[in-house]
Parts: structure tokens; sequence; C-alpha cells
């Protein structure tokens, strides 16, 4: 027999996108060989609430969601359980195991080929039936499960009862009922777990000593062949992989599995092998170069061919077969299901989804996030700035008290230290309020609604649905909605979201659309004057959206080419949600790791921006000379070169691009801060900006390269600075070109007096 | 019987909202078929047509238990017989 010693360096170099998981899944092998912890692996469906049963046993501080598909890549984090150590690896939420998205093969490959000792498989007890179909599958690969029925308050709130006793005497697993979001039934869990990490019982032994008959049966053509096939398979792999389960995957020629066998075994081929001879290995490896085992496989395959069951009608069969024993089992196991159960939600989507009601809504529910998030945030980043500026006169008084030199406190504490206090003192608050907020919509379920309401709009630009929740993730910071594009399920779709996220102004953005507006586009002041700004401003919130889409619809025909893939969008039950939580979390998990992404970034800028300020050349500062070299190019796009360096040096965050602006204008050495509106429009009026300059800057605030954080951002999710460039220059283009074609044409037209 | 039904087979896209209809036939082929499978479009499965997008697709249908939205392309891949 050959060597199937696990490499896990083999593993990290098998090419394809599950690179990053194929890796992490080698960590997680790391921690199972490295040391006596007991690796616990969670597989469920999306949106059973499993990242919430890993929080509550772990502590980690994971972000779960009320939409499908949120965790892609395996996470892990541990807990003690009487004295013993557990690993618990997160799998990405699927549906089945059998489909070849990315997510299912990680789900799938971790369970054959790291072996976990316990998996549980958590199911959602409203929605028993669709979810027992991972189960059944699950339960193929390996016999040490234990089942988690979560949502029981949800059941019960719909007055669905259901017998776990007799669940768990069909699946022969301890069966688990949890309500893990009021942390119930978790350490009924923990004790399952252990238990079924001390049963010695190995892979095999389960259908190979006839103890437990397989708990699902295939068409008995098929199940002939497996008899014949399944002692020629444990031979070849002894308790390496479930034989039964193997042998299913040879006959159905599953081309992912033989793949993932071949690098799983290390077989060291020819180096110029292509796909095809990976697979002959997978096969190989399981038939061997042994004729009799070979032979038996394709007489096996072709007998079945024979009766009409070749690899293709067999994938059918299988995936019918395990829907039909899911169906059963239910039948079975649901004692009493209201007829009407799902009146409520049905009741709640006849209005959020009408044709009358659901944009409206809609836009009622997003604006009035917005406006509270602008509105709310004003006093609380006042009071912020009044004490991280208050801290920065007793710091310089610090400095000055060391007899440390002018230079270096003015670059510490007027450069670092104050960029760094704005940033937090103007994101912070709008982030903490606009986060939880938008996490509420998140926990009661309404964000796939507006991705079903949305969806037409993006199918027509090539993109998803999907990609209408991270826009308005977007616009309360694109770092964020970048992230939020984890929720798209194609690699393509999830691309194009991510790229033109930027498109979509943040809150960092509005406030200078908002100060511009009322400076030079609103005319009268007092309520008037506020509705024609929120025109304006919803002017620009729809132009953002038509660009992001156009932009869309672009690259998914040049670079990105490709028809959209499969789209499925599951509207999961409404839930309660639970406020306390909402709230630690979205400031935990959001607000905090945007804020300190943020920092880090405006740090080292705010150092560079003090030295541009301050260091002299000749008569002018080098930011002054750096104005004067790209005032051209800024006349040219109806700006400034100071408007320009503002964008620059605004990298960190596009909030203090207006406090530069000031701070070159005004020929002061570091971030200053408007007086009040009438003070910056003198200011503005002074350095020749007319409404055409406003309405340049609006748009090149709209349309400019993504804040710092946000590009790391992209970095951190596409793993390619490729990507990076792309969303860098992207926008950048798309704002030269409509500021000069308006600039040009607005000159040339000889309108608005200039 | 069971030809006259053929001819009341219709594509799971055209199933009026409100109606139900069970699964015959899928026409995808590959990743998407077994997707479908996968949510539980097997022969002989109940689907009810509940509502249609604000902006005209997708559809969302009540298919074992849940409820899914799939886009005019993918239901088109889906015959039914209505029930």
């Amino acid at each position: 027999m050959k060597s199937l010693k696990l490499s896990t360096s083999r593993l990290v170099s098998k090419k394809s996108l599950t690179e990053k998981m194929v890796s992490q899944r080698a960590g997680a092998e790391r921690l199972e060989t490295g040391s006596n912890e007991v690796v616990v692996a969670l597989a469920g469906n999306p949106n059973t609430g499993k990242s919430t049963v890993f929080n509550q046993l772990t502590g980690l501080r994971q972000h779960t969601g009320n939409w499908p598909g949120k965790t892609v890549t395996n996470a892990w984090g541990s807990y003690t359980y009487q004295g013993e150590p557990y690993v618990l690896v997160d799998l990405p939420g699927t549906y089945s195991l059998l489909a070849n998205s990315v997510e299912e093969e990680v789900a799938r490959h971790f369970l054959c080929f790291a072996r976990p000792a316990v998996t549980v498989v958590v199911l959602d007890a409203t929605c028993l039936e669709r979810n027992l179909n991972l189960a059944l599958q699950i339960l193929e690969i390996t016999p040490k499960v234990v089942v988690c029925v979560n949502l029981m308050d949800e059941a019960a709130r719909k007055k669905i009862r259901l017998d776990l006793l007799k669940l768990a005497a069909i699946l022969g697993v301890p069966v688990v009922g949890t309500n893990a979001r009021k942390g119930e039934g978790l350490v009924e869990l923990k004790e399952a777990i252990r238990q079924v990490a001390g049963q010695a019982s190995s892979l095999c032994e389960n259908d190979a000593s006839g103890k437990g008959a397989p708990l699902v049966r295939y068409d008995e053509a098929i199940e002939e062949c497996l008899d014949e096939l399944v002692p020629l398979v444990r031979a070849h792999l002894g308790d390496r992989v479930n034989a039964r389960w193997a042998a299913l995957r040879l006959l159905e020629e599953d081309e992912s599995f033989l793949e993932a066998l071949a690098v799983f075994n290390n077989k060291n081929k020819d180096s110029n092998k292509d796909k095809g001879h990976d697979i002959d290995g997978g096969t190989d490896e399981v038939a061997g170069e042994n004729s009799e085992s070979w032979d038996s496989l394709q007489r096996n395959k072709s007998r079945l061919a024979a009766q009409g069951m070749g690899a293709n009608q067999l994938k059918d069969l299988i995936a019918t077969t395990l829907i039909r024993k899911a169906e059963s089992i239910a039948q079975q196991v649901l004692v009493f299901v209201p007829e009407n159960y799902q009146q409520f939600d049905r009741r709640i989507d006849n209005i959020v989804t009408s044709k009358r009601w659901g944009i409206p809504l809609m836009l009622l529910f997003l604006g009035g996030i917005f406006w509270l998030t602008i509105v709310g945030a004003n006093y609380p980043s006042q009071l912020l700035a009044a004490g991280l500026f208050w801290l920065e006169k007793k710091l310089a008084a610090l400095f000055l008290a060391v007899g440390a030199p002018a230079w270096l406190q003015g670059m510490l504490v007027e450069g670092m230290y104050r960029t760094v206090a704005w940033v937090v003192a103007v994101m912070l608050p709008p982030m903490a309020i606009f986060f939880p907020l938008f996490t509420l919509l998140e926990d009661l379920g309404y964000l796939p609604r507006v991705a079903f309401n949305l969806d037409n709009f993006f199918k027509k630009a090539c993109a998803h649905g999907k990609q209408a929740l991270t826009m308005c993730m977007g616009f309360g910071c694109n770092a964020a909605g970048v992230i939020a594009c984890r929720i798209i399920d194609s690699p393509r779709e999830r691309l194009i979201a991510t790229i033109t996220n930027n498109f979509v102004p943040c809150n960092g953005r509005f406030p200078t659309l908002i100060a511009l507006t009322t400076i030079f586009l609103v005319a009268g002041q007092g309520p008037i004057g506020a509705v024609w700004a929120a025109v304006w401003i919803l002017t620009a919130i729809v132009l953002s959206v038509f660009i992001t889409l156009g932009v869309s619809k672009l690259l998914s025909q040049t670079i990105l080419r490709g028809l959209p893939s499969s789209f499925t969008l599951e509207l999961p039950p409404y839930r309660k949600p639970q406020l306390g939580r909402i709230i630690v979390r979205s400031v935990l998990d959001r607000t905090l790791f945007v804020l300190a992404r943020a920092v880090r970034v405006a740090a080292p800028a705010g150092v560079v921006i003090w030295l541009l300020a301050n260091a002299q050349w000749g008569e002018m500062s080098i930011l002054a000379y750096c104005a004067q070299f790209l005032d051209p190019l800024g006349h040219l796009l109806g700006m400034d070169g100071y408007i320009l360096m503002a964008f620059f040096l605004g990298i960190p965050a596009n909030e203090i691009v207006i406090p530069i602006l000031i701070m070159g204008y005004s020929g002061a050495g570091s971030l200053m801060e408007p007086d009040s509106i009438s003070a910056l429009r003198a200011l503005l009026a002074q350095n020749g900006w007319t409404m055409l300059t406003a309405v340049c800057t609006m748009l090149f605030m709209l349309n400019h390269f993504p804040c710092g954080t946000t590009l790391w951002t992209i970095r951190q999710e596409t793993q390619s600075m490729k990507w990076v460039l792309v969303s860098f220059l992207l926008p950048t283009v798309c704002g030269i070109l409509l500021c000069f074609v308006i600039a040009q044409s607005v000159r040339l037209l000889g309108l608005l007096g200039l | 019987m069971r030809s006259n039904s053929c001819h009341s087979f219709i594509s799971l896209d055209r199933l009026p909202i409100g109606r139900m209809g069970r699964v015959k036939a899928l026409t995808a082929k590959e990743q998407s078929r077994r997707r479908m499978l996968d949510l539980g479009l097997i022969n002989d499965t109940v689907v009810e047509a509940l509502r249609q997008s604000p902006s005209g697709d997708p559809v969302a249908y009540q298919i074992r238990g849940a409820v899914i939205a799939l886009r005019s392309e993918e239901a088109a891949q889906i015959l039914v017989e209505l029930v």
C-alpha cells in the first residue's frame, strides 16, 4: 500500500480558489495533530444560527447575522469542558455537500480529510426537512455526529412540535435541542460532544461490522455495486475515508473529491500532470493499480449505465434519495406543524416586498437610518472632539515640559495625534449609531428582502441582488461594505460588489456633500433651503447608485466577463432581534474593527500631512508647492490644486478632506475645523470657489479612490494587489472624466456666469 | 393520464403567483441542477409561487418549508404541472 501520510505543505500548494481555505484547513489539522485538543467541526445550513452556537460555545467574537451564507472561510475558537480542551471549527454554511461551490468543497474536504473527532450539525427546528438533507450527507461521511436542533424557541413560537428522541433514534446519534441565542441547551450540547468524542468507533467500523445498517439506502442496483466496491475501497483507503461514501463518489465520478483525494494522498506524479491525470490519480488511489479493483469499478459503472444510471443520472438519483429520506424522517419527527405557521412571515412579506410598498418602505427604513446617523452623530462628535483636543493641549504641554524640540512636538502632536483624534471624533459616533441600526435590520431578517426587492436591477447589471445589501452597508462605511461582500456566494459577483462598493458615498463623505450643497447649491435658508439641500443630496445618492450599476455592468462585460452564476436567495423567517447582543456585537465587531484600521492608516498619514504643510521649500511649504503643481490639472477638472491635494492627503479618511483644505487655504500648519458654515463659505469664496467648483468637488467626492482603510480591507478580502489597484483606479478615472466633461462643457457654453 | 399530463407541464417561471405546481423535470445541467436538487426540487415536490419582487424578478417560492427566490432564468429550467 502506498504512503497515505497527510502532508500539509502539499495541501497548501494546491492551486485554485480554495487555496486560502485549504491553508486554513491545514492550520486546523495542525491544531488537531499538535496537541491533545479534541477537534469539533460545526456544520449546518446557512442561517440556522450556526455562528451563534459557535460564539456561545467559544466566546470568540465572530460576526453572525440573519442572512444566508455568512461564514465563507473556516473560523475556529476553543473552549474547555470538564477540564478537556476542545477546538471548534466553524465550517461554511451549506445546503449540501454534493454540489461544487467553494463553500461546500471546503466543508466537505474538512470533514473527509481533516477528520474532526466530532461533527456538530446544526439544524433549524423550523425548517427541519430541508436541514436534514445535510445531516444525512454528513452521517454518510462520519458516524461521530451530534445533531443540534437550534431555534427551538422559534419553533415553539410557531407552535411546531418535534420529537427529538425519535430523531435521535432514527439517526442513531445524540440529538440536542438548543436556543443558542439565549444560551439554552449548550451544556447538554457540550456533554453530548464529550460523549461522542470518547467513543472509540473509527470511521468505517460502523458499516464494516454491519452493526449499523446505512441510514440512507439507495436503489438496489446501486447497493449491489456498493456491496462489491466498498470492501475493495476499504482495503485501499483503510479507515481514512468512509469507504461507502468514497465508493459512491467514485461511481458518480465526483471530480472534486477525486482531485482532493489525489492531493490528500500526496501522490508523487509526474510534474506535468493535468487535471485529468489528477483525477486518475484519485481513482488510482482508491482502486489502486490493482487491476481487480479498477476492473470492478469499471464493471459496476458500466452495469449501472446499462440500467440507465450513468454518472449524471446517478448524481440525480443520489440527491433524490437523500431528499426523500429527509422527507420521511421529517414526517416521523414532526409531531405537529400548524397549517399556517408561516402566516406571520407571509403577512409581513405581503407588505415589505409588495409592488406598492416594497421599495418606498425600503427607502424609508434606510433613509431613516442615514438621517438618524447624520443628525444623531453631531453632538457626540463635538463632545468627543472637545475631549480629544483638550488632551492634545495637555500632550503639547507635556512635550514642552520635557523640553522636546518644537518639530517633534509638531509632528507627533499636531500631526499624528490631531489627525488620529480627528478621524476618531468624526468616525466613531456615526458608526456607533449606524452599525447597531443596520445590524437590527439584519437581525430581523429584513436585509434579504431588500436584495429580493432590488435584484432585477442588479441582474440587468450582471450582478447579484445581495450587492444591494453591500451597497447599503457602504453608505455607512465602504470598508464595512467590502467585508459584507462575503455574503455573495459566487466569486465573480462578489468581486464586482467589492470593487464597486466605493462608488456609494460613505458616512465620511456625507458631511462634505451636505456642507457644499448648503453653501453653493441652495439659495434660501430655513426649511425651504433644507428641503432643497435634501433633494440635492438625494440626487447625489441616486447618481452614485446608477454609476455603481453602470460600472458593475462594465466590469462584467470586460475584465470580469461571464454570465451571472446561478442565483438562489433564501428569504429566512423573521426573527425577534436581541437588542443587547446587537449593540455589543455591532460595536465590537464592526465599529471598533473599522476604527482600529482607520487609526492605523491615519497615524502615519498625519505625520506626512504635517511634514508637507510645515517643511518649507524656499518661501512656500511643500504642500503649497504640490498644490501649485497640481493647479493646472485641478483647473481642467473644475477644481484647483489645493482641492486635489486635499483629496490625496485625505486618504486616511474622507472626513479630513475639508480640514486639510482649510489648512491649505489658510496657510496653517495643522488640520483646522471651520468655525461655522458662513466662515467656510467666506474662505472658499476668497479662494475663487464658484458653483462649478462645488459641483466638481462633490462629483469627485463621490467618485475617487477609496480611503486607506477600504483599500486595506479590499487587500485583505481579495488577497490580491491587482484588485486593490483596480478599485483605486476605476472610481478615480470615472471622477476625472465626469469632472472634466462637466467643467469643460460649462465653460464652453459659458453657463453659470463663468 | 400520463400522456395527458404532458400537455399541462409549464416552466416554473410561468406558474401564476399564488398557484402551486408539482415538479416534473429539471432541464438545468451540472452545478445549477445539483443546487436545485439540494434545495429539494426533486420529482413530485410541490412548489408554491409566493410573490414577485417589486422589480419584476425574482419570484419567491415556497419549497419544502423554506422560502427561496429564483430568477426567471433558473425557474425556466424547472418544469412543473399545475396542482
